[in-house]
């Protein structure tokens, strides 16, 4: 494309012509539609636009009809702001504060470019959150690789933690927590899921549209470059099949200090009234943010590319419309407020630009050179195609359910069992993950209650009041493999806990759905259940889900992952001073499991790491049980009653204790009231164990009976080791070098 | 009356709400300067706090050490205002040659946050005279460009005119000469210390209150006239 010679409305009008609308990912069915709604064949800018904006990615076609449970089953709650469909969904927390979240995928563009690829996706998702209005204060990472051992996942864990401690540090965000797994059916396809957390007053919020007919469009932040083009459509939503280094170019490249100017910025427009509207520049670019701000407010925009500040001045029209250059926002304002806004720009050396101004037409019209080169109906590139996927439950998944773990040999003796915890403790998966998260600053800002290895983190909100979130996120790839719908289920069952164990509330919830090819039957199968099982878990647990993202296409060619719904859940602390921590810190405390123990080993870390097993039923998640189980920490948490509280997953209890004991180098002596390997390895859901403040144990009791949740005393915090009689002990030391020499051994 | 205490901020900066949350807690009021103001609004000392100044493009604080602010600063600090330069503030005030010596890139080449101990050495300079000499204190370090180092003529003669602030106690965390995680000028006036103390203030959001003492001190000198 040459800046001379555009392909204009004027001449697509006139004259037909092959185009690659195949390369551009398009199929014959979309590109005829595109044809039947213009009426005649697209312009070049037009087939650009549409290519991004119908990708599986910005158009959500082949997961929208499932979605619609969320907001058709979402229960009735007057805390949410802004649902579904916004940058980010919004949560009223009380005393005037609104906290906004989501979660989102970064994974093709960081197993492709590992650093860029994990740096920019949390760029991006930061700046879904400063489009609220709100002020990011904090970020996560979900993090899955292939097996640990295996030589890619050295380059591709390297990669993504310096590209999101690089880009995290530099804009100043603690990170607070997040995950990280290995499994072998991410090799080939890393899940790198960010999550941001903003926080408003109720009138900050912004609307994410163009309305105002005279209104200018401001675009600011960094220039736009060739970087990214293609993104949303050639990488994210394609399998990967050989060649992906040819694909680097496509992959984003970011400046995480122009992303600071970018947040400070954005916020002193907020605060001086100076936004008619604001979005941001993610995937898909000018055209999602033109189409999509236009289709919102129904009117029309009068764009001029060729005002667009440009890195690399041969780039055309189309590519212009294309970019996905980081660090960019569009806002509109009033022409009377123009002078103010680029004065507040100026001040931060942010770059800004009116491009054009909005319109009653109705109509997305983009000009280069004073020529016409797009002209259409926004709402019809915003909305995008709609497809049934064909699903099918694979006759394989009756195999794997029958393939029961009870066959498994188990450890019975004392020395068996402590050698099965120290086998677990040094898996990658369960060990120590200091290694990582030390790469992360978790104390800029200064409001960092917990950050991991804590259950969930916990940020102050209120410096006078205490008022604060508590924010986790969990997934087992293996269960959703198992059994989707319980997987789903159990991944929100676990971030609901884990939520419920610093003594929060919990309040909303915010997904990112990992799966393979929607083109596969199967995957849809597996796809359709888990939304179901999502839905119908938030309806019953009383939360919504306020936004999220999918993730298709992550596999290889035949080979797809495990369906790997990644669950985030917000809560909400009152003060956050009466947070509880994971860690026994003091000798002398009562230990008490609470829930109900079942034998559960299918898709158990025990079954994985033992055996390398992988079959038979996930644990049947109990949500009334999650329930009463979060009522009882709020009100005990509440209370003073509690010194730690952990929540009970991979690795069931013997892990837990671990983790607890090692958190707070703190040991314990504990009895078990049954059979040992079933009570410290079983991975029955809604179980937590907590060490109860002394003097608090009566009270405890009584609450626990009051809320219906069994609880059973094990013993008592103190001493250096972790003790069960009987069985074995192990010391702190040992447990604490086999937890964390595991990853520097692995990673350097 | 208290102390006016100056809290810069540079496009990048990151940790000077905390700073400034420091110097409230400690009973001083904060004021905040902008890189491109003229003057220092007549504060009583200021605080270069960390983060990661224009993006620390080029090299860590080697553009911040040329915006307007500094060439205000510079005499300021010669004439003995009491100035304080934490982490990305220390790099600023060693390219600005307020301090000797250069902060490089960890030893180990990864950004690195922890808690950790910290000896207090030279308790003659108006940020620490609250603490005891010897008096070992836990921080936070969090950078990934904190190995002190200088020449060895330099750090003989740092040694000899006792301008080691501090040093890290419980081993090397990023390969600083001695161990060095704080040093002052000749007269005192100037510290740069790697760790953050103004993460060190509530043992509800960091490891403790061990790094009250650094604005307290420096608080209740200009209040003691």
């Amino acid at each position: 494309m040459s800046v001379t010679a555009p392909d204009t409305v004027a001449a697509a009008a006139a004259a037909d012509r092959p185009q690659p609308y195949a390369e551009l990912g398009l199929t014959a069915g979309e590109y005829q539609r595109i044809r039947d709604l213009l009426g005649r064949r697209p312009t070049d800018c037009e087939l650009a636009l549409y290519s991004v904006m119908w990708s599986e990615h910005c158009s959500y076609k082949s997961s929208r009809v499932h979605l619609r449970q969320f907001a058709e089953k979402a229960p009735a709650t007057s805390a949410l702001l802004a649902g579904i469909g916004q940058n980010a969904g919004v949560v009223d927390v009380g005393q005037g504060y609104a906290v906004t979240f989501k979660i989102e995928s970064h994974n093709h563009p960081s197993y492709v470019e590992p650093f860029q690829g994990a740096a920019t996706g949390v760029g991006g998702i930061v700046r879904d959150i400063l489009a609220m209005g709100a002020r990011p204060v904090a970020v996560m990472d979900a993090l899955r690789f292939g097996p640990a051992d295996a030589p890619d996942t050295a380059r591709v864990l390297h990669g993504v933690v310096a590209g999101i401690s690089f880009y995290g540090n530099c804009l100043g965000l603690p990170n607070i927590g997040g995950e990280l797994a290995f499994d072998p059916c991410y090799a080939g396809n890393p899940l790198v899921n960010a999550l941001c957390v903003g926080v408003m007053r109720h009138g900050d919020l912004q609307a994410a549209a163009a309305a105002g007919e005279g209104n200018q469009v401001i675009l600011f932040g960094s220039r736009t470059g060739p970087d990214g083009i293609g993104g949303a459509s050639v990488l994210a939503s394609a399998s990967f099949g050989g060649g992906e280094a040819a694909k680097r170019p496509s992959v984003q490249v970011g400046d995480p200090f122009m992303e600071k100017l970018l947040v400070e910025c954005c916020l002193e427009l907020g605060a001086a009234g100076l936004l008619a509207g604001l979005g941001d520049l993610g995937a898909a670019g000018l055209s999602c943010a033109t189409a999509e701000m236009a289709a919102a407010a129904g009117t029309g925009l009068r764009i001029q590319l060729d005002a667009v500040p440009l890195r690399d001045p041969a780039l055309g029209p189309a590519e212009i419309l294309m970019s996905e250059s980081q660090e960019r926002m569009m806002a509109v304002a009033a022409p009377a407020d123009v002078a103010a806004f680029l004065a507040v720009c100026g001040r931060w050396d942010v770059p800004a630009t009116v491009i054009g101004e909005v319109t009653g037409t109705g109509r997305l019209q983009i000009s280069w050179h004073g020529e016409l080169v797009v002209d259409i109906a926004p709402q019809t590139a915003a909305d995008g195609p709609v497809y049934q996927r064909p699903a099918a439950r694979p006759a394989s998944q009756d195999v794997l359910a029958a393939d029961d773990p009870a066959r498994l040999p188990r450890p019975s003796s004392g020395p068996e069992l402590r050698a099965t915890l120290l086998a677990l403790l040094a898996s990658p998966g369960l060990a120590d993950k200091t290694w990582v998260t030390q790469q992360y600053d978790r104390h800029v800002r200064g409001d960092t209650v917990l950050a991991m290895p804590e259950d969930a983190g916990v940020i102050r909100i209120d410096e006078q009041t205490g008022l604060g979130v508590a924010l986790a996120t969990d997934g087992n790839g293996r269960y959703g493999r198992l059994d989707p719908y319980l997987g789903a289920q159990l991944a929100l069952a676990e971030a609901y806990r884990n939520v419920a164990a610093t003594g929060a509330r919990p309040v909303a919830v915010t997904d990112c759905l990992n799966f393979g090819s929607p083109e596969d039957p199967a995957v849809m199968w597996q796809f359709a259940e888990a939304v179901r099982g999502l839905a119908d878990g938030c309806q019953f647990l009383g939360i919504p889900v306020t936004g999220g993202n999918v993730s298709f296409y992550n596999q290889t060619q035949e080979v797809a992952i495990h369906p790997t719904p990644v669950v985030g859940v917000l809560g909400v602390l009152d003060d956050v001073r009466r947070r509880v921590p994971i860690g026994f810190a003091q000798p002398g405390c009562q230990v008490v499991l609470l829930g109900t123990t079942a034998a559960e080993f299918g898709g158990s870390a025990w079954a994985q790491v033992a055996h390398g097993h992988l079959g038979g039923r996930p644990p049947s998640p109990d949500l009334a049980a999650e329930r009463a189980a979060a009522s009882l920490l709020a009100a005990a948490a509440g209370a003073g009653l509690l010194a730690a509280a952990h929540d009970l997953s991979d690795g069931g209890l013997a892990v837990a204790l671990a983790e607890c004991c090692l958190a707070g180098r703190t040991g314990c002596r504990l009895e078990l009231p049954g059979d040992p390997f079933t009570l410290l390895f079983s991975e029955s859901a809604a179980r937590l164990v907590v060490s109860v403040a002394p003097g608090g144990e009566e009270s405890f009791a009584e609450l626990c009976q009051r809320q219906a949740v069994p609880a059973t005393v094990l013993g008592q915090t103190g001493g250096d080791s972790l003790a069960v009689t009987g069985q074995f002990a192990v010391p702190l030391a040992e447990l604490a070098g086999i937890h964390q020499r595991v990853l520097p051994a692995l990673f350097g | 009356m208290t102390a006016r205490v100056g809290i810069v901020t540079f496009p990048g900066s990151l940790d000077d709400r905390d700073a400034a949350r420091a110097v409230t807690r400690a009973g001083g009021e904060a004021v905040p300067l902008w890189h491109a103001d003229r003057g220092l609004r007549g504060v009583d000392a200021v605080i270069l706090p960390g983060g990661f100044s224009y993006g620390d493009y080029l090299r860590c604080g080697a553009i911040a050490r040329f915006a307007q602010i500094m060439t205000e600063l510079v005499p300021a600090a010669a004439a003995g205002l009491p100035v304080l330069g934490i982490c990305n503030g220390f790099q600023i005030l060693c390219e600005a040659q307020l301090l000797p010596g250069v902060l490089m890139r960890n030893h180990r080449r990864r950004f690195i946050d922890r808690r950790l101990r910290v000896r207090i050495e030279d308790t003659g300079t108006p940020w620490t005279s609250g603490y005891r000499p010897g008096q070992e204190i836990t921080l936070v370090l969090k950078s990934g460009e904190g190995a002190y180092l200088a020449d060895q003529a330099t750090l003989a003669a740092l040694e000899e005119r006792g301008q080691v602030v501090a040093r890290y106690a419980d081993g090397n965390p990023n390969g600083s000469a001695r161990l060095i995680a704080a040093v002052r000028n000749e007269p005192g006036n100037v510290v740069g210390i790697m760790p953050h103390p103004e993460h060190a203030i509530d043992p509800l959001t960091g490891p403790g209150d061990d790094g009250l003492a650094f604005f307290t001190s420096a608080i209740g000198q200009v209040v003691a006239g």
